[in-house]
């Protein structure tokens, strides 16, 4: 039952499960597929938002829940080399004396796996001055659903030939089945200066981040809750968030301790000209902790308030900012909804949270409709579908907002490269010829297993 | 087949018209590689256009060449067939730029200098400071898989091209990515055009992040008796809290050729390894950053004769000597042959004391993060001289795969050696995928078939 789900509201029953310790092992599982035309899901721990884990038209789940080992710490290059199943938070854990991290960081980093990450290209809050996975991946060791091991990349810069890991990384499980990752590791800042700013309207919030890199400022973080989540994480967290604000922005600069500084100051700087009510800096690093709890827990604040939620993960040009978040008010009033708003900012990711109730059916239809509406929104100001969660099985049907009819084919052929078959991650990133919205409307825990293959 | 026919010719011509069909002999040098002249050349003036000729070239079976400004044209392996060199250089318009969104969209045969003075207007800049800046398109840039020193802080073209519009070689016009600063919709074909040499499409137009241009920044200069102190000093720094704008090793022959000698005189001394390393902060951050940079040159035995300040005139000619490297030694010897190789950063000594080895003209520049240039070239011009370049590339590339030579290729060279040497190097294990996907894109092997690794 629990590999039926993973962090998103989709679910399917997957035949069996298997957990590999060895490249080996993943090889002979996918010679077996093969054999049988069975179909493949990878699977990290499942935190997944867009289905990405969960095994569509069933078959077999490959959990690298046992491939959890550090293989390789190299500090003095600032290279790791780890199996999939590593928690993402326990490889910058294993290398902190040796004063490095590895820079991805998603709220779900004390759970998820750096296969996953890869599989996703997810981001996270410090993306915004580090770059998501991608940026921090060298090399991979991949198993191809034909059970062929294929190596992509290397440890040094510039591997000659085409880019096939940049191409891999964010392939959503549908190219390979991941084995081994090389990554980049990140020196640790001298200095962090984070800031807590508190906002009485949401205008001079978004404003203020439009501000900040119109100044030329990048924060190494830039995150945004909106009043309603605050008060749900205060609820939960205990973060100190003040409960009467309609919005804060946790920012963050970091560095050589004078840049931080300077950074900070200017950052207080912007949040003052709009209108901050107050810029709190946190007395010591437990403060600054638990300030980035309340940030990373507001999804998990808000589903202790509705019995499901639907968090998405469209993109904006920043600036798009304050008349996007006006317009998902509208929508969440227009279907009676409550919608919460806590996101990068930075980058202009929003993850707007829809509460609802799966048991009622026309709610459950209106989430979907106004999931739908907030994305149209993002696509009608130049912005994307999906930031940092993936497509999955949840946008899927969004990808033709996006891309022509030759883009995704071109997609598709290349996928074939990797997976002629489609027995990677089938039902995956590109639209079903069925239409939209037949998978949605049926709420949990109804079962969904499709018929397999 | 030739574009000679008259049938061939009238269609083209139809597509773009007469004034952009290029047929003069003399004229058509300019397109040349390695001596192999196209029969035409056509210059597009929008990606439809792009898109019907190439469509045109597929049915037709003639070889295309996609090229800008033509200043990269000697990176590869001459096309096996050139009947057609596709110039992109009249689609030339920024499409798009939010300077508050930090972002910019360009029609791949913009020049890099235009694209340059349009976000200066509002102090921003792409990090791509590449050889032949003066007159590169933004495509050519990308699609040669050119570098720049800057890339120790902002990352390369992978890390901030957000999206592409390009032609594959079936004539389809497609694109990957978008236009805002994180996304994960689709499969990042982008990456994958991002140094394919043309082979895969004829990119149309390129997404860009684009980065606030630092107020201030101040370029040190330390230098070493040794390469192995030099490589030292860069270990500190690379190892401490600080952070690098650009961080380069320069050998003493490489500024020697490439700043006039009574200017390297005053502004350096004479000693033999120069570490050139920016940043860029205001005056508290580059004060602390000196500070920091004297404890490194006098820690443990390793004391430069030098750690100054370089004047902002001298800043930039050094800018231009690490970021220009290449074509500054072609431009004095059109005989050398430049290689790229890529060591991890602590393997950059081994990297520095094999030109100890080397019985010939070279000089080398180093990226701090672990990427090499290494020129070598003929003292004459005589056969045997040529002779004995090609013999230290072969050497060189008899290493490949062994630290520190963990990739060798040979970007740039005579044509004589390209008959001899495999430049790409020894075929990474992915090769066979790298062939699926050149047959996906490209499945009439009509874009710059051969030019590419492992005959691609």
């Amino acid at each position: 039952m629990l590999y039926e789900y993973d962090g998103s509201i989709e679910t399917a029953r997957p035949d069996c499960v298997v957990f590999p310790r060895e490249t080996h092992d993943v090889v002979e599982i996918a010679r077996l597929a093969a054999r049988h035309q069975v179909p493949i899901v990878g699977r990290g721990a499942g935190t997944g938002l867009s289905g990405g884990a969960i095994a569509r038209h069933g078959g077999i789940v490959v959990s690298f829940a046992r491939m959890n080992r550090i293989l390789a710490v190299d500090a003095e290059n600032q290279r790791a080399v780890v199996q999939p199943g590593v928690v993402n938070s326990d490889l910058s854990a294993a290398v902190e004396h040796l004063g490095v991290h590895f820079a991805p960081d998603p709220s779900s980093q004390k759970a998820c796996t750096i296969g996953g990450n890869v599989s996703e290209n997810s981001g996270g809050p410090h993306t915004l001055a580090y770059g998501v996975t991608t940026n921090h991946v060298l090399a991979l060791e991949i198993v191809l659903p034909s059970g062929e091991a294929v190596r992509l990349g290397s440890t040094a810069l510039d591997t000659p030939g085409y880019d096939v890991t940049g191409l891999f990384v964010g392939s959503e499980g549908t190219f390979g089945l991941v084995t081994e990752i090389t990554v980049k590791l990140t020196r640790n800042p001298e200095a962090v200066k984070t800031l807590l700013a508190i906002f009485d309207s949401v205008d001079d919030a978004t404003e203020t981040v439009a501000e900040i890199t119109a100044r030329g400022i990048t924060p190494a973080a830039c995150e945004m809750l909106d009043g309603w989540t605050i008060r749900a994480v205060e609820e939960y967290v205990h973060a100190g968030f003040p409960l009467d604000c309609s919005a804060i922005l946790l920012i963050e600069a970091d560095g050589l301790r004078e840049a931080a500084e300077a950074d900070a100051r200017g950052i207080a700087d912007v949040c003052s000209a709009h209108h901050a009510r107050n810029v709190r800096v946190p007395r010591d690093a437990r403060e600054r902790d638990l300030f980035w709890k309340g940030r990373k827990n507001a999804f998990g604040a808000a589903g202790r308030l509705s019995p499901s939620y639907y968090t998405q993960d469209g993109v904006i040009p920043r600036t798009k900012l304050p008349a996007t978040l006006r317009r998902i008010e509208e929508i969440g009033r227009k279907y009676n909804l409550r919608i919460g708003n806590v996101f990068h900012a930075g980058d202009g990711n929003l993850h707007p949270i829809i509460l609802f109730d799966e048991r009622n059916e026309q709610e459950f239809r209106d989430t979907i409709r106004a999931g739908d509406e907030i994305i149209e929104y993002c696509i009608s100001v130049g912005g994307s579908i999906t930031g940092e969660h993936g497509v999955g099985m949840e946008k899927d049907r969004l990808m033709s907002l996006l891309f022509s009819e030759s883009d995704l084919e071109l997609m598709r052929r290349v996928r074939g490269v990797f997976n002629p078959a489609d027995l990677l991650n089938p039902g995956k990133i590109f639209p079903t010829s069925k239409g939209c919205g037949e998978i949605y409307v049926r709420p949990r825990p109804a079962p969904t297993v499709a018929p397999s293959a | 087949m030739s574009v000679s026919g008259a049938t061939a010719l009238s269609q083209l011509t139809e597509i773009v018209g007469e004034a952009n069909i290029v047929r003069d002999p003399r004229q058509l040098t300019r397109y040349d590689i390695d001596s192999k002249t196209p029969s035409a050349a056509v210059r597009p003036a929008a990606e439809a256009e792009v898109a019907e000729i190439v469509k045109f070239a597929g049915r037709e079976k003639l070889a295309c060449v996609v090229s800008g400004a033509q200043t990269k044209l000697g990176i590869g392996m001459p096309p096996r067939r050139y009947d057609l060199a596709l110039d992109l250089s009249r689609l030339d318009r920024i499409i798009a730029y939010d300077p508050e969104d930090l972002t910019l969209s360009a029609e791949a045969g913009t020049p890099l200098s235009k694209i340059a003075s349009v976000l200066a207007e509002h102090d921003q800049f792409i990090p791509l400071t590449v050889p032949f800046m003066a007159r590169a398109t933004i495509g050519g840039t990308i699609v040669s898989g050119v570098d720049s020193p800057l890339r120790h802080s902002y990352g390369t073209a992978r890390d901030f091209v957000l999206g592409m519009n390009f032609v594959t070689g079936d004539g389809i016009a497609a694109k990957s990515g978008g236009r805002v600063v994180k996304n994960v919709s689709g499969y990042d074909i982008h990456k994958m055009l991002i140094g394919s040499l043309g082979t895969l499409g004829a990119i149309t137009r390129i997404n860009f992040r684009t980065f606030p241009l630092p107020r201030q920044t101040r370029t040190f200069v330390a230098e070493f008796r040794g390469s192995r102190e030099a490589c030292e000093f860069r270990n500190a720094i690379v190892g401490s809290v600080l952070r690098p704008r650009t961080l380069e090793i320069v050998s003493e022959s490489a500024r020697g050729q490439l700043l006039p000698a009574e200017k390297a005189r005053a502004a350096f001394g004479d000693n033999r390894w120069s570490v050139y390393v920016a940043f860029a902060g205001d005056e508290d951050v580059l004060k602390r950053n000196y500070k920091e940079l004297e404890a490194a040159r006098h820690s443990e035995d390793r004391v430069s004769e030098w750690l100054r300040e370089l004047n902002p005139v001298d800043e930039q000619s050094v800018m231009s000597i690490v970021s220009e490297f290449p074509a500054a030694i072609l431009k004095r010897f059109p005989a050398a042959a430049i290689l790229k190789i890529s060591a991890l950063g602590a393997e950059l000594p081994d990297l520095a004391s094999y030109t100890a080895s080397i019985e010939m003209p070279w000089a080398v520049v180093m990226r701090g993060l672990g990427v090499a240039y290494l020129a070598l070239w003929p003292p004459d011009g005589s056969e045997g001289s040529l002779h004995v370049l090609k013999q230290h590339c072969r050497r060189i590339f008899a290493l490949a795969g062994k630290p520190p030579f963990r990739h060798v290729t040979l970007p740039w060279c005579p044509s004589a050696l390209k008959r001899d040497i495999d430049i790409w190097g020894p075929l990474p294990a992915s090769f066979e995928l790298m062939k699926k996907l050149k047959n996906v894109f490209d499945p009439g092997g009509i874009l710059s078939p051969g030019r590419f690794m492992g005959g691609i």
